[in-house]
């Protein structure tokens, strides 16, 4: 192994070095523990991270200085925040469910956590490997969906409620979206396994990665991804579950205290969560985009292209305004689902045709007349036009 | 084209993120206990009550009459006349509290007093502890200097000065008529200037103010004036 | 057979239990859903990994979802009006049915049962016997499902009796 190898590997030769020191008997729970504990380390720090630089970088979008008190440059906010939903008092309605209530937010995080164990972090660094692991990925995101129910119908609140079936109903429009724009990768690389997808895309040519994203069809699935992905984890501009201005806070509006702290950590490890996958799916997971880059550890590349997209994330957020339920669902139905499917029709292209600048070509034509013709079919019928008024002219 | 106003958007915000870093004259924020920004002349929130002078008993202006304290909408005035040991009034007041977590500050206490004992003041910065008894202020805590009231609200306070040195010079010359019976006229067409040298215990730059002040209020009366003649077209409209 | 066989099935067989029996219905819903979890576990523990996560992917994800909508957007029925002998005397017949049904489908099939020497097939391997051999069931559900999904736009389309409002 050559340094740069060993400096590669350094978390799984080390790992490996401490399951052998264990007795026999207890290697593999060993082994499924320093997976697990690595998880549970590091995506609740980055949820700290994020949330200061979401505070900061909103606020500089806004000619603000954003957070400044807490340390130098404000750094140390998370943990001032962190500390005050800890100490605030846990209050729970006198009609709330009891049971459900307190469930709900175990049930968010849960699956958000679980569904890091199939993202590779790094070369041989997938905790674990598993042959349908992208539907495992997808399903394990389903459980979300009930826990958001369970905290809006437990809480006996009808502005929760209410989040709670927006929220659901946006969630099940975007997760076909959601899921159709990784068929095309699923189609190409022949695997629903991520570290086969991303060792698929770990080749290059003139010193530039195979990554499914500059290709057309790639391109196109990515957009399609990271749309839905936003309308998944309910971030801006796909964040009416939670409008202030009309329900509150949606369906957490009674949760306080740690439980609180425990939906918005959910809410972030999901974020995270399908960063990760959108990264592996199209950004080639751990690869270096130029091969003259391949010195740098590949779990480097991996939390360096998962915060790029976080903060795009939050550049999003700064940007963007809330768009209404029905522009939500018509943009879902009328433009993401048909531009997913047309987007499978690209790739089959890419897939059987044969010569490279045809193959090109085509599948770029394909994308590229389905987003016109679906953006004008949207912009046409009145739906996102000039806004036209009943009295004032 | 779909999705050009959403790029457009974008790099709005770009904009604006690396602007706020490259050039500071973007941010609107205040670090507020380290910089604040200077108050305009006519803020006001809580009464306060003026003493000319130094000291700050003998020299208030109040004479415990008691209209403010009838007049306050939310009643959050509390006056007690003093006397003397034989039951006599003494014409100031023995208490005067005002509670300011009652106190809307509607000015009212301020244009009924026919002393100008009262003014608004512009401390903001009154957190407390305890919200009764610290937020009920007596009248050592109310009372404040007239220097102080001229460094607030100084064209306000240049008005009341003026004011209240023509009426100290009325006093005193209806005071010498009534002691001389023969009174040279001249005296007469000599009070508008009396102003000055009765303020003259004031400090200094108080006079040089008084001297500007006539520069304020022109752009005001022209406003009046140009009122009446923006008036008609309003009033004609309902007749179209 | 190991015991997490028998915890899974006691789990997945006192949620269907519940399901049936407790008085709130979205309790009930609730509890179908981890009913549904179980028979994930299940499949998962004769290693069929798709299967498993397909089913919690269409079924946690989704039917449970839609019942639990179903629920809310449907009158409030907390109330519960006793059960008529005419209801019962039907219920019965037709509950036998289905299940002598079920129980044909599950004894006349034959079961490959674990640590009978085959292992569980690849995801490739369930694609490629999808796409040849069960491709006529595969085309024949999907139409049936465009056709429902077709009925039900039909079904939410406004009814076009008096002319859109001029705008």
């Amino acid at each position: 192994m050559t340094a740069v190898e060993q400096v590669d590997q350094v978390f799984v030769t080390a790992k490996r070095h401490v399951v052998d020191l264990a007795p026999l008997e207890f290697q593999p729970i060993i082994s499924v523990l320093l997976s697990i504990i690595p998880i549970l380390a590091v995506f609740p720090l980055l949820f700290a991270i994020t949330t200061i630089l979401e505070r900061k970088g909103l606020g500089r979008i806004q000619n603000r200085l954003g957070p400044n008190r807490v340390g130098p440059y404000g750094i140390l906010q998370p943990v001032a925040d962190g500390l005050k939903t800890l100490f605030k008092e846990s209050v729970q309605p006198r009609a709330a469910e009891k049971v459900i209530f307190f469930l709900a937010p175990v049930v968010l995080v849960i699956p958000a956590l679980l569904a890091f164990s199939v993202i590779p972090y790094g070369r041989n660094m997938v905790p674990l490997e598993m042959d349908a692991a992208l539907l495992f990925f997808f399903a394990v995101g389903a459980g979300t969906e009930l826990a958001v129910f369970m905290a809006g119908w437990a809480s006996r609140n009808k502005y929760s409620l209410l989040g709670a079936m927006r929220a659901i109903a946006q969630m099940l429009s975007y997760e076909i979206p959601l899921i159709l724009s990784a068929v095309p990768v699923v189609m190409l690389s022949g695997t629903l396994s991520p570290a086969a997808i991303v060792s698929a895309q770990d080749t290059y040519t003139a010193t530039i990665a195979h990554w499914n994203v500059f290709k057309p069809w790639g391109f196109a699935a990515f957009i399609v991804f990271l749309i839905a992905a936003a309308a998944e984890s309910n971030r801006s501009p796909f964040d009416l579950p939670e409008g202030e201005s009309e329900i509150i806070a949606g369906y957490y509006i009674e949760y306080s205290g740690f439980k609180f702290a425990l939906f918005f950590l959910g809410e972030y490890l999901g974020l995270f969560a399908i960063c990760g996958l959108g990264i592996t799916l199209f950004l080639g997971g751990y690869t270096a985009p130029f091969s003259f880059l391949n010195w740098i550890p590949s779990w480097i590349w991996f939390f360096t292209k998962l915060l790029a997209l976080v903060c795009f994330f939050i550049w999003v957020r700064g940007t963007m305004p809330r768009v209404r339920m029905d522009q939500l669902m018509n943009f879902a139905w009328k433009f993401m689902l048909p531009m997913a499917l047309i987007n499978i029709l690209a790739a089959a292209a890419w897939r059987f045709v044969p010569i490279l600048g045809f193959r090109w070509s085509i599948s770029a034509l394909i994308v590229a007349t389905g987003y016109f013709a679906l953006g004008e079919g949207l912009t046409q019928k009145g739906q996102y036009g000039k806004r036209t008024y009943k009295f004032a002219s | 084209m779909l999705g050009t106003g959403l790029i457009k958007g974008l790099a709005e915000t770009a904009k604006n993120f690396i602007g706020s870093y490259s050039d500071p004259e973007r941010l609107v924020t205040v670090q507020y206990p380290e910089e604040r920004l200077p108050l305009k002349e006519n803020t006001r929130n809580f009464p306060f009550l003026v003493f000319d002078g130094n000291d700050s008993t003998k020299g208030l202006r109040c004479v415990a009459c008691k209209i403010c304290e009838k007049e306050c909408p939310p009643q959050c005035i509390y006056i007690v006349l003093e006397r003397d040991e034989k039951g006599k009034p003494q014409k100031h007041p023995r208490v005067f509290d005002i509670d300011i977590s009652v106190c809307m500050s509607c000015q009212i206490c301020v244009e009924v007093c026919p002393f100008d004992a009262i003014k608004m003041d512009q401390v903001y910065e009154l957190s407390r502890f305890d919200r009764f008894d610290d937020l009920l202020l007596k009248k050592k805590d109310l009372a404040k200097s007239n220097d102080y009231y001229r460094s607030i609200h100084p064209t306000e306070a240049n008005d009341v000065d003026a004011r209240l040195a023509e009426e100290k010079a009325k006093a005193e010359a209806a005071k010498a008529k009534a002691a001389a019976p023969a009174p040279k006229p001249v005296m007469a067409p000599a009070a508008p200037a009396s102003p000055v040298t009765t303020v003259a215990s004031q400090p200094a730059p108080a006079v040089a103010s008084v001297v500007a002040q006539p520069a304020l209020p022109t752009p005001a009366a022209s406003v009046e004036t140009a009122k009446p003649a923006a008036a008609p077209p309003p009033a004609e409209s309902p007749k179209v | 057979m190991p015991s997490s066989f028998y915890i899974l099935a006691l789990f997945t067989i006192a949620s269907g239990f519940f399901a049936m029996s407790l008085r709130n219905l979205v309790h009930c819903a609730l509890c179908l859903a981890l009913s549904f979890l179980g028979v994930a576990g299940l499949f998962l523990h004769l290693n069929a990994g798709f299967i498993a996560f397909a089913q919690i992917l269409v079924y946690v994800g989704a039917v449970a979802i839609l019942i639990v909508f179903a629920i809310l957007l449907t009158h409030n029925t907390e109330e519960k009006k006793g059960e008529s002998a005419t209801n019962l005397v039907l219920s019965i017949p037709l509950s036998a049915a289905v299940a002598a049904i079920l129980l044909n489908g599950a004894f006349s099939t034959q079961l490959a049962l674990r640590g009978t020497g085959n292992t569980a097939p690849s995801v490739r391997e369930l694609g490629t016997a999808l796409m040849t051999s069960y491709v006529v069931p595969l085309e024949i559900i999907g139409v049936l499902l465009t056709v429902a999904l077709l009925g039900a736009i039909v079904l939410a389309l406004p009814e076009r009796s008096s002319p859109p409002e001029a705008g």
